[in-house]
């Protein structure tokens, strides 16, 4: 009876457990589902819903996040070396850093964008551009490898770059400054009247992606600093903000900010395309680099251009029109259907609106107040749609979720501010910490914006993390945008300067993605196709080292019949063809980095020994469980020895 | 419970002898260092290693889960499979010779042909679950068997030319 009476009691008080349990839990999950935490949750080994691709600005890289957990996959160099990937270092990759101005291991990287087929993302490329020495590349999104990479001749701080038309037809990149076209030695106050500004035209090859300079329009002597393409209605033009139209070179934060109104320049691109197609232009002697990465031979070269053809925008009448727009107008965004286009007056109170089919009915009306140098300036309130008033301090960049909302940063007042086309008004605000400069909606330079989340990107962040001395992390910020409140979701640090994004569903990348390269496709000149075929070849001083890797050893792994003076370059083939299998290699001593070699290709490094000796060599990259066996050794003797070029593996030389 | 006290006297007190007597093996430390190992070595010995083991009911984990082989033994795979073999496996495997991985001579008087197919074909699944897959790993030195992602039908062809090795 006790017994009975005590399992009884036993019972209950597990009822009781069991009910105030399910009682917690239902309450829990209800505060959970709308917590920050856990929509930006990714469990382990789940992926993440889109790609972020953030530049990073004065690392003169890409960096690659996943969204909406902020995790870092991958820092993609494009315009500096790396030597944790042997970019820039290797020999195969070296050419891609190659300018008029000779090797530049470094540059500023400002706004990625994503290839588009008809208006919206489709996620085969990422273009960027290197601001300092005026480039832009091409990142393939099956490789997240900078495949080529362009120079711009005529420009200077390649700034309004680099957006892509709705089908991929260009890639545009705009001067900041203007400077003497063509290059000369005059005085610098004499810039008014006689410097110009290069609007380039870059078209994309549909199936390669491969870029070649189509034209460039020599505009007047101002700053060009942002572009958009239009889209829908409006594809077919280019609108490009301008600032500094006082066209002063000193002392700029006064010159530059004297006039009401600088201009948007809206570029029709499709006329002044037949117009070129017609024989129309001229070719103009330049000089600039076109640097192409390829696949099977997994080395790039790099090719001088001679001549650019330029167009002068009083050739094609009709092609270019100025849109007076307040205050030094830096961000030039164009809505999802083409119609708007906001001038983000970044010392303007109020943020600017035009409208597409305003500015073509006051062409075809041809309300024309006035001209810069031969362009026609139409009148602003002819082509304005809207303003929206003061929303506050300091507006940048604007951003469509394509449900009607727009969403601007606010550089000053350090906000992003949701409001709505059409009717102007602002719906809602939210803090960033601290001075956000762009922000980015995945598909948000396109038709179709996957209107979910907008990532606000901060140059300062003082207080926000662990303090790393006086130089801290920039940082981003993820908002939920999918309700009619905007709510702050996540902060997270970023590579460098994050001066814009792009963005896109992971579902668009991710099969395409590759996972190794096939040996039979590898036409690398050195490569080494199976062990049989390592060999170490002497010419002159010059000796070639044709060397294979797979788990776990180098072959050959002894080498005798090197000589202090020698030039030696370490062909190494990757015979591993399994997915995430690369090798490592490293020589002491020698004046470059690592390798870091994917399964099926081949890379090359520099050794100049310097010291007879018996000097090793190891694979850095830990690749088993016997990668601390993964080592050789190679002999030096003296310049004038008479040792034997000899190599081995698994026996002793002599 | 008398007796539980002495039992527990009589182990303690002999615990307390052997931790002496370890103890001077450790002064004379050096041979018994020496020795244990080498004790450990005749028992393996004695035992056979998973490359010399025989073994064909085991078909091994993959997608080959039942195959014949004709008698006759095709030239035209055969050279084919030789030509894959060089290409992709000579970087670990001796056709003739115990190199990083075992030599492939007379395989098939060793293991099923599934055995070898799934080896080839899914070697990460293998090395984790197959007993015999798993102690040639650890018998070749925890030396994986790298995935050189053949295609079926280039594995087909190794087969092929495995048989001609004797």
């Amino acid at each position: 009876m006790k017994n009975i009476l005590r399992s009884t009691i036993a019972l209950l008080s597990v009822l009781v457990v069991f009910t105030s349990c399910d009682n917690a839990s239902k309450s829990n999950s209800g505060a959970l589902s709308s917590s920050a935490a856990e929509k930006v949750y990714v469990a382990p080994g789940e992926h993440d819903e889109f790609y972020a691709f953030i530049s990073g600005g004065f690392s003169g890289q890409l960096s690659v996040y996943g969204l909406p957990s902020g995790r870092l996959f991958k820092v993609i160099p494009v315009f500096s070396q790396d030597a944790e990937k042997a970019y820039g270092y290797n020999e195969e990759t070296k050419p891609m850093l190659n300018t008029s101005h000779g090797f530049v291991p470094w540059d500023d990287s400002h706004h990625p964008d994503i290839s588009q087929t008809n208006g919206v993302v489709d996620g085969r490329w990422v273009f960027i551009n290197g601001n300092n020495t005026p480039r832009i590349a091409r990142i393939d999104l099956s490789t997240f490898e900078t495949a080529e990479i362009i120079e711009v001749p005529n420009s200077a701080g390649n700034h309004s770059s680099s957006f892509v038309t709705e089908n991929s037809e260009y890639v545009v990149a705009g001067t900041r400054f203007s400077i003497p076209i063509p290059q000369k030695d005059m005085p610098i106050k004499d810039y008014k009247g006689n410097f110009k500004g290069a609007l380039s035209f870059i078209s994309i090859d549909p199936e390669h992606g491969h870029m070649d300079i189509k034209f460039q329009l020599i505009m007047p002597g101002f700053d060009y600093d942002l572009s958009h393409p239009g889209r829908g209605k409006s594809h077919g033009w280019f609108f490009f903000t301008t600032y500094n139209t006082e066209e002063a070179s000193t002392l700029m934060e006064v010159n530059a900010s004297q006039n009401d109104k600088d201009f948007i320049a809206a570029v029709n691109w499709k006329k002044i395309e037949e117009y070129v197609n017609n024989g129309g232009g001229t070719m103009m002697p330049a000089n600039y680099a076109h640097n192409v990465y390829d696949e099977a031979t997994h080395s790039a070269t790099s090719t001088m251009k001679d001549e650019v053809r330029v167009v002068n925008p009083l050739d094609v009448p009709g092609a270019v029109y100025f849109l007076p727009t307040p205050k030094s107008p830096h961000g030039c965004d164009v809505d999802p259907s083409g119609e708007y286009i906001v001038g983000n007056g970044k010392l303007s109170a109020n943020l600017t609106v035009h409208s597409f089919t305003k500015m073509l009915d006051a062409i075809a009306n041809n309300k024309v107040a006035g001209d810069a140098y031969g362009i026609p300036i139409l009148n602003f309130e002819d082509v304005l749609a809207g303003v929206v008033e003061q929303p506050g301090l300091g507006p940048l960049h604007t951003e469509f979720d394509g449900k009607g909302n727009a969403y601007t940063t606010f550089f000053i007042s350090s906000e992003v501010v949701k409001w709505k086309l059409g009717s102007w008004e602002v719906v809602d605000r939210q803090p960033c910490y601290y001075s956000v400069g762009h922000l980015m909606i995945p598909g948000g330079n396109s038709q179709k914006p996957f209107g979910k989340y907008v990532l606000a990107m901060n140059k300062i962040t003082k207080d926000r993390y662990l303090p790393t001395g006086p130089e801290v992390t920039q940082s981003a910020q993820l908002y939920d945008i999918s309700g009619e409140k905007m709510e702050l979701l996540l902060d997270f640090p970023t590579v460098g300067e994050p001066h814009y994004a792009a963005g896109c569903p992971a579902d668009l990348v991710k099969p395409r993605s590759k996972k190794l390269f096939k040996l039979e496709d590898n036409k690398h000149p050195y490569a080494t196709l199976n062990e049989a075929d390592t060999k170490v070849v002497r010419d002159g001083k010059t000796v070639h080292i044709y060397m294979t890797t797979i788990r776990s050893h180098f072959a050959p792994d002894n080498i005798e019949g090197i000589k202090v003076g020698d030039k030696v370059y370490f062909h190494i083939t990757n015979l591993e063809q399994d997915y995430d299998v690369p090798h490592g290699v490293s020589m002491i001593g020698a004046n470059t980095s690592e390798l870091l070699i994917m399964p099926g290709q081949t890379e090359t490094f520099l050794w100049e020994p310097k010291k007879i000796g018996v000097w090793p060599f190891y694979c850095t990259d830990f690749c088993s469980a016997l990668h601390q066996e993964m080592q050789g050794y190679v002999r030096v003797s003296p310049a004038n020895s008479n040792t034997p070029l000899k190599w081995s593996l698994g026996e002793d030389i002599e | 419970m008398k007796k539980a006290l002495n039992i527990a006297m009589v182990l303690f007190v002999s615990l307390l002898i052997s931790c002496g007597g370890k103890e001077e093996k450790k002064k004379q430390g050096f041979s018994y260092e020496k020795k244990a190992p080498t004790e450990q070595k005749t028992k393996k010995v004695e035992s056979v290693p998973a490359s010399k083991k025989i073994d064909l009911e085991n078909k091994g984990i993959g997608p080959i889960s039942s195959m014949s082989l004709s008698s006759e033994i095709n030239q035209t795979m055969v050279t084919h499979g030789a030509d894959v073999f060089k290409r992709m496996c000579t970087a670990c495997h001796r056709a003739d010779k115990k190199f990083i991985g075992p030599s492939p001579k007379n395989i098939l008087t060793r293991r099923s042909p599934e055995w070898v197919m799934n080896m080839i074909l899914n070697p990460d699944e293998m090395v984790q679950k197959d007993p015999l897959a798993k102690a040639l790993l650890i018998e070749f030195n925890g030396s994986p068997m790298a995935n050189q992602n053949l295609s079926e039908e280039d594995a087909r062809a190794v087969l092929e030319y495995f048989r001609t090795l004797k």
